[in-house]
């Protein structure tokens, strides 16, 4: 399953990454277990585990239970402050 | 159907231009619109803010937030704008303007709908100031706001 991940605003900044195309081992179905393999990979993502940041699947918001699957678009990114 | 216009863009607009856009049509009774600028001169010393979106997301976003506001009232248009990029004190940032028949549904209207874009579009500040850059923290106050707006 290849999925794109997206990182926004302070977020990008703390993790020095914008974007990043990856494979998923069987059993990511879900923005919560996604956002704890991120995690696994080291320190370096720490700041994916606050829990302000806010997902979207496809652009659309998600919660922890939004389904991820194979093709989608997923972003991370803190409050909004736009306005 | 009310006419309905959506823009993120880099350069400023003109709101009048944007007022008469809404009544145009000469239906309107009532045009209320909101008008943000960057601050500037405050104790806070803003010198630029730098406005970041997610492309795509943001415009949806944006007008899923017009047709919410377009189930609660009876509305004739509705134009959005909201600037992205680097911008001075003084520029302005985002315009929202709501044609009605009648005042009460344009100012609610659009009241709603600044609400709305504050706390629900992805956009993101990032101030500088003499003692360097950092993003702006979301305010309770403006989750409050939209608070109201519920049942």
């Amino acid at each position: 399953m290849s999925i794109t991940i997206l990182y926004f605003a302070s977020l990008r900044e703390a993790l020095g990454v914008e974007r990043e195309q990856l494979s998923l081992p069987p059993g990511i179905r879900d923005v919560a277990r996604l956002r704890v393999w991120l995690l696994a990979r080291g320190e370096d993502w720490a700041p994916l585990a606050a829990p302000r940041i806010r997902a979207a699947v496809n652009q659309v918001l998600a919660s922890d239970a939004t389904t991820v699957a194979d093709k989608d678009e997923i972003a991370f990114f803190p409050p909004v402050t736009g306005g | 159907m009310a006419q309905v216009s959506i823009n993120v863009q880099h350069e400023d607009f003109d709101a009048g231009a944007e007022l008469d856009a809404l009544s145009g049509n000469g239906a309107a009774g009532a045009v209320a619109s909101f008008l943000g600028y960057v601050r500037g001169g405050d104790a806070g010393g803003i010198l630029a803010m730098t406005l970041e979106h997610y492309p795509g997301m943001t415009e949806r976003a944006l007008a899923d937030i017009v047709a919410l506001a377009q189930e609660r009232w009876s509305l004739l248009g509705v134009r959005v704008i909201h600037r992205v990029g680097r911008l001075l004190p003084g520029e302005r940032i985002v315009f929202v303007g709501v044609a009605g028949s009648h005042r009460g549904e344009a100012f609610s209207a659009c009241q709603f709908i600044m609400d709305y874009l504050k706390t629900q579009a992805p956009f993101w500040k990032k101030e500088e100031t003499a003692n360097g850059a950092h993003w702006v923290d979301a305010r309770d106050s403006d989750d409050a706001a939209l608070a109201r707006w519920r049942p």
